[in-house]
């Protein structure tokens, strides 16, 4: 358009006539108006909050998230989202979001940032010494091979395949005894 | 899940929850589902368009009653009470489905004549040993049931494994009175257990009028036979009591009287909280068993070898005859090759449990300074868990805690950010514990299973990568596996053989080598060993060590190397065939061979389910078969058939060695064969039933400093507190107070009370109260409502109040933890806690930043040093 | 282009706030304070700049014995409140820029890009929708998600709604299924139920439909909600005739009373 006081909606209703309250009134921001996932990648999900399983369709884009929404093919969630999952994006990218490993030592006052293999080296380290200590490995003849001074908590929001490793490692490899979980009944 | 898993045979809700659409009643009790399932409640109001009678139970009306018929405050503790008077009003009135109980439970079946039952003893069942504070449940069993052994392991320990019961039952076939006259058959014994829970019981005890009790058991009661059926839904305000798992209990025994277990709109839904909550029991970070509900080993009893194991827990009928190829394949799948027939494929090495390892348990030690390390992940105890201030003392005892969550929580930052350390309690100078916080990754951010509440697995997709070091538990499991295996490679000593063996090797990918977590699953599935080709189900497991299986009741969820069946989104039908993969072998609806008769044809046109084809020869119908499917009804299993074969065509319980569903559990829990009505451990009255027992025996306080409890009827702590969830929040906070949108939909802490509750102390909406219990003292806003009512309870008047349980003291929005309230307890089967009944006194006023402590005898606030 | 509604049916509503966080989420709108209202559940309180969807918590006194749907009783009711996108919007009326357009869907859409934040659609909503951000300076209120009604999609708030007491659709069959489900709810013994589609005001109807029980002023939603250029026309007439009988009277001035001007000019005062 080589008029570029056509853009004047006032101007372009003068001439071209027309409805000065719809379609002629618009700009063209206005005019190309398409949702923000148009044309993103979707990927299949579930809603991380509580149990009903709701499916989600997480929209994405060069590795972003745009937006997160019911999966209306489920047959048990049919689309719909509770006020939880519908806030599974910012869930996912507020700005308390942790994205650094921190570190206390002990007595201190506050936290240092640490690199992530330092602080696995260290975790294992932590692991290893303390069952140094404690591991029992037989009484009266009989096989105990654990220690129960290592403990772990968690697993309700964890995956089932996170769980299962956690469970071998700990419990099969280490012989933690000492596994607990929001689960009861 | 013991209430379930003893009754039916597994522990996992039996239905699904679209299939709530089908129910003629549904009885909500202990949840309250539109606040805390909203998208499964559409469901209910699906059933209640087509005309269904919905009754809420719940001592607030909340906003699931206000989409109710029929809502019925009442006391919270008092369950056992009104559902006890409900079996009761279906005995009394002949509203049983009888040929439904004849056949498919054992009501018919005859006890031991030295059975007592607590009306006999004043509370107790026999068996009774005060000293131990156990029972010995040898009296217990059927007549003529050969009794194996006391049970395994210490009887303070263990539980979820005791999930089937059956150890006890090596015989499947009993003594039976067919006509229900027998006075020591399983109904007539009910019938005399629940004699005195009548209608006017339920008054006193529970604050329900006699009208409203008649309008439910009426509206529900009816809602039963060939032509009707009604749905049971419950959440933690069953579970979280002192005598959770007979709460439960309770509602299985209605639901089999009823007829009402394995048919279309029946069946009980256990509403579980967290995304995979059924996953982490089903695989579990739970300390007394192993995955698919096979138990840990205890040391002194089945843990002395393999040998042993598998003798005290195979049956010789039933799906458990099964029971060595589950527990080989398992641990052929931990220990790979290096688990071998000669070493008993490993056994030995799998730790031994040697007491109560459970959070509480162990937590107590932490107290106490025996603990030297832990890891959190996706748990928040620092305001989660039940006393919540005995939790964060108690993490200044560690030598090192390891937290990893998508957020720095309370736990996290107990050691300079609690009330403790505010109020001068603890100070971080002080404090040893070395604390690693790990950011971790998000759902959309991995890939990963969820098992959701009706058993149904959901794989959910990696869309995007995790934020700078933020990792999922799948790699910081692996890497520290890693990490270990390398340190135990060169260390061949004993204890470090299961690390050594441990099978590990999962391919990475990518530059910050995540594993590919659908090998996992894989594993998950079942494997046999010399191709590695993926079984199709746990039918193909063996013991010989030439399959491996990381969870039997998963197996069959990726039968193919490219087919995972929790990844598939094709929904053919309203119970969600093909969309997801449920356990066990995608049978949507437990026990559906019930929605036959015995002949095999369905009880009813309306609510036909699953019957057998006469022509095909073999069950068929709109579920998959949760049975044999080639086994006729007419079968009669011959001499000396073993496992399945051993059941009868008529029998719908396959988990239970006897193919019926147990109103009365033999043997598998620890408080009782039948529920009891006992008072919650800090009650406003005596038990009305049995003063002598006022709360359930076999249940533990863990008294002890800070875990103080109050008298019964203590009058400073006149009212009773529940506690509950708000549908804007989830959990303690973690995953919604840090988020705006969910943060200003109730971004303050509240304390709901009635009206005359709040003329009687002086506040008005929105003033600032003090809550305390023994324990602590919390403040919170004062909700005026009449949604709450006074109740009347043993001739007096008494309040409850309200805690929503959402916040603590990190996030955009902060408040006090209604956990620091609730005390340790634990409930003797699954040791959980019991936040859904307490004494307290409600004061206006504010309390200070610190956590503070009432004394026992002058009710004042104190400072904790 | 099929002109689409809301039909928000009270009788449904379960009082989660799905709707709000949706609408939040999909329209990237801020949170909107961190305050305890203490008014029920309800801290939201009113539609505005950054609350685009308001569920609205009416408590009555619960009894024993009866739950909310119980027709002799109002126990607490809910109902996410929106714009009402109205047939003659003030709004729209007023904006004098040309912000404010009537998409092909039938809803009212504010352009961000064309807005100046003159504030006076403010003053103009009958129902006290529409309002400016004190930081942003523009105003905003619900866009019935145009953006994804041009791509097909429904509304964010009605795509989340567990129980589907939002429904959105064409125009005319949301209007017959309201009336449905008001015959089906009378018929079950619920006197009190009203479907609110103010047709006969001057607002000419709206495309938010509302089904409620009890009073719908309860619910903010005033009988007979006004178009304030529903007074143009008598605004207009009375500046007529103001201006005629200023005209009217500055002619008598001159025509009457010019002699008598003239007789002034010897200089008395």
């Amino acid at each position: 358009m080589a008029n570029p006081f056509m853009k004047w909606p006032l101007l372009r209703q003068i001439f071209q006539g027309g409805d000065a309250r719809g379609f002629d009134a618009m700009s063209e921001a206005t005019r190309n108006l398409r949702p923000k996932n148009d044309g993103a990648e979707v990927s299949r999900s579930v809603c991380p909050y509580c149990a009903v399983g709701c499916g989600q369709l997480v929209f994405h884009q060069d590795g972003k998230l745009i937006s997160i929404e019911g999966d209306p093919e489920s047959p048990i969630s049919r689309g719909h989202l509770c006020p939880k999952g519908a806030a599974s994006y910012e869930l996912l990218t507020h700005p308390q979001r942790a994205k650094q490993v921190l570190y206390r030592a002990p007595r201190a006052k506050s936290w240092t940032q640490m690199d992530l293999d330092t602080a696995m080296d260290m975790v294992a380290e932590r692991v290893w010494e303390s069952r140094e200590r404690t591991f029992v490995e037989e009484q009266d003849g009989q096989p105990v091979m654990h220690t129960k001074a290592i403990a772990h908590l968690g697993g309700a929001t964890l995956d089932n395949e996170e769980n299962y490793l956690i469970k071998k490692l700990f419990a099969a490899g280490l012989g933690m005894v000492c596994i607990s979980n929001q689960a009861r009944i | 899940m013991p209430g379930l898993g003893t009754s039916f045979g597994r522990g996992g809700a039996t239905t699904a929850q679209q299939d709530l659409a089908n129910a003629d009643a549904i009885l909500i009790m202990g949840s309250s589902m539109a606040e805390n399932h909203p998208v499964g409640f559409q469901w209910v109001m699906e059933a209640r368009k087509r005309g269904a009678t919905i009754i809420h139970v719940d001592p607030r009306f909340s906003r699931t009653s206000a989409m109710a018929d029929i809502w019925v405050p009442l006391r919270a503790g008092s369950d056992i009470v009104l559902l006890g008077a409900l079996i009761r009003y279906v005995l009394e009135n002949q509203k049983d489905f009888r040929e439904y109980v004849l056949h498919y439970t054992d009501a018919p079946v005859l006890l031991r004549d030295d059975f007592r039952d607590t009306e006999d003893l004043g509370g107790v069942f026999s068996g009774w040993d005060e000293q131990e504070k156990a029972y010995d449940p040898t009296t217990w069993a059927y007549r003529g049931a050969p009794v194996v052994q006391k049970g395994v392991g210490n009887s303070r320990a263990g539980g979820h494994a005791k999930d089937r019961g059956g150890e006890q039952s090596r015989e499947n076939v009993y003594e039976r009175d067919l006509t229900l006259q027998n006075p020591r058959c399983v109904y007539q014994v009910l019938r005399r257990h629940f004699s005195r829970y009548t209608p006017e019981l339920v008054e006193e005890a529970c604050g329900i009028s006699k009208d409203v009790f008649y309008k439910i058991a009426e509206a529900f009661c009816s809602a039963s036979g060939p032509e009707k059926t009604a749905a049971i839904c419950y959440a933690v305000g069953w579970t979280q009591h002192s005598k959770g798992v007979q709460i439960i209990r309770a509602a299985a025994i209605l639901q089999l009287l009823l007829g009402n277990v394995g048919r279309p709109g029946g069946g009980i839904l256990a509403l579980r909280g967290h995304a995979s909550i059924q996953g982490s029991t089903d695989i579990p970070t739970l300390y007394d068993i192993l995955p698919g509900y096979l138990p840990m080993p205890f040391f002194g009893s089945d843990g002395q070898s393999l040998e042993k194991y598998i003798e005290a827990h195979k049956t010789e009928s039933g799906w458990w005859n099964n029971f060595d190829k589950y527990a080989v394949s398992l641990l052929k799948a931990y220990y790979g090759d290096a688990a071998t027939p000669q070493n008993d494929f490993g056994f030995d090495w799998l730790p031994r449990v040697t007491g109560d390892h459970s959070h509480i348990g162990y937590w107590l030690d932490m107290a106490d300074g025996k603990m030297e390390g832990l890891f959190v992940m996706g748990q928040n105890p620092a305001v989660g868990a039940p006393n919540s201030g005995l939790e964060r003392r108690a993490l200044a005892k560690l030598k090192w805690l390891v937290v990893r969550d998508m957020v720095e929580t309370e736990t996290a930052s107990f050691w300079y950010d609690s009330p403790e350390v505010h109020g001068g309690e603890m100070r971080p100078e002080t404090i040893d514990t070395e604390v690693f916080f790990f950011p971790g990754a998000g759902h959309a951010e991995k890939d990963g299973c969820f098992t959701n509440t009706q058993r149904l697995n959901q794989f959910h997709e990696k869309a995007v990568d995790p934020p700078g070091d933020a990792r999922s538990e799948t790699w910081f499991m692996y890497h520290l596996g890693r990490r270990l295996k390398e340190r135990a490679a060169r260390d061949a000593r004993p204890r470090n053989a299961g690390l050594n063996a441990l099978n590990w090797d999962y391919p990475a990918e990518g530059a910050i080598r995540e594993p590919v977590v659908e090998e996992v699953l894989k594993e998950i599935n079942g494997y046999t060993v010399a191709d590695r080709k993926q079984v199709a189900g746990y039918r193909d497991l063996k013991a010989d060590g030439s399959t491996a299986c990381g969870c039997w009741i998963y197996s069959g969820i990726f039968p193919n190397t490219n087919e995972n069946r929790a990844r598939k989104r094709e929904a053919k039908d309203a119970l969600g065939h093909g969309w997801g993969w449920a356990w066990p072998s995608d049978r949507r609806i437990l026990y559906n061979r019930a929605s036959a008769r015995p002949d095999g044809s369905p009880w009813s046109e309306r609510k036909k389910l699953v019957w057998w084809d006469q022509e095909k020869q073999q069950w068929t119908g709109y579920d998959v078969p949760d049975f044999t499917i080639t086994k006729a009804p007419d079968y009669e299993p011959p001499e000396g058939a073993k496992g399945d074969d051993a059941l009868a065509g008529d029998k719908p319980f396959i988990m239970h060695p006897d193919g019926f569903g147990w109103i009365w559990v033999a043997s598998g829990l620890k408080d009782g064969p039948l529920p009891t009505h006992y008072e919650p451990l800090e009650a406003p009255i005596t038990n009305i039933l049995y003063p002598e027992h006022p709360s359930d025996p076999a249940a533990s306080k863990l008294e002890r400093e800070g875990n103080e409890y109050a008298r019964t009827a203590d009058p400073d702590f006149p009212y009773v507190v529940t506690t509950y969830r708000l549908t804007e929040h989830h959990t303690a906070g973690g995953m919604s107070r840090y988020l705006s949108h969910l943060a200003e939909l109730q971004p303050e802490f509240f304390c709901e009370m009635s009206p005359e509750l709040a003329e009687e102390i002086g506040v008005e909406q929105g003033s600032w109260v003090t809550v305390s219990t023994a324990r602590a003292s919390i403040e919170a806003r004062a909700q005026i409502s009449t949604r709450m009512k006074p109740l009347r309870i043993n001739g007096k008047t008494l309040h409850q109040v309200g805690l929503p349980y959402h916040w603590g003291y990190k996030g955009l929005v902060k408040g006090d933890s209604a956990n620091d309230l609730v005390a340790l307890s634990e409930e003797p089967n699954v040791r959980i806690m019991e936040s859904k009944t307490l004494l307290c006194n409600v004061r206006p006023s504010r309390s200070s930043n610190g956590s503070r402590r009432i004394t026992e005898s002058s009710g004042e606030a104190q400072r904790s040093i | 282009m099929k002109v689409t509604a809301f039909l928000t049916d009270s009788t449904l509503c379960i009082g989660c706030k799905a709707c709000e966080v949706a609408c939040k989420e999909w329209n990237e709108v801020p949170a909107d304070g961190f305050a305890w209202q203490g008014l029920s559940y309800d801290n939201t309180v009113a539609l505005g700049h950054a609350t685009w969807r308001h569920v609205q918590f009416v408590e009555g006194n619960p009894q024993p014995g009866h739950g909310g749907n119980s027709p002799d009783l109002l126990s607490w009711a809910f109902l996410s409140d929106v714009c009402k996108h109205c047939e003659n919007a003030g709004c729209l009326e007023a904006c004098p820029t040309g912000s404010i357009v009537r998409t092909e869907f039938g809803g009212v859409y504010i352009q961000p890009d064309v807005c100046n934040g003159c504030g006076y659609c403010v003053v103009s909503c009958p129902f006290g929708v529409i309002e400016r951000s004190p930081d942003d300076g523009r105003a905003f209120k619900c866009t019935f998600c145009y953006d994804r009604q041009k791509a097909g999609l429904h509304p964010a708030c009605a795509t989340a709604c567990p129980t589907e007491s939002i429904k959105f659709g064409e125009i005319g069959e949301l209007r017959e299924e309201a009336e449905a489900r008001v015959s089906e709810l009378k018929a079950k013994g619920f006197d009190d139920v009203h479907v609110y589609d103010p047709r006969d005001s001057s607002v000419g109807g709206v495309h938010a439909l509302f089904i409620t029980r009890g009073d719908p002023k309860t619910y903010n939603l005033p009988p007979r909600p006004e178009v304030p250029t529903v007074r143009l026309g008598v605004g207009w007439k009375s500046a007529g005739v103001a201006a005629g009988l200023m005209l009217a009277g500055t002619l008598l001035a001159f025509l009457g009373g010019g002699h008598k001007a003239g007789g002034h000019a010897d200089g008395q005062y």
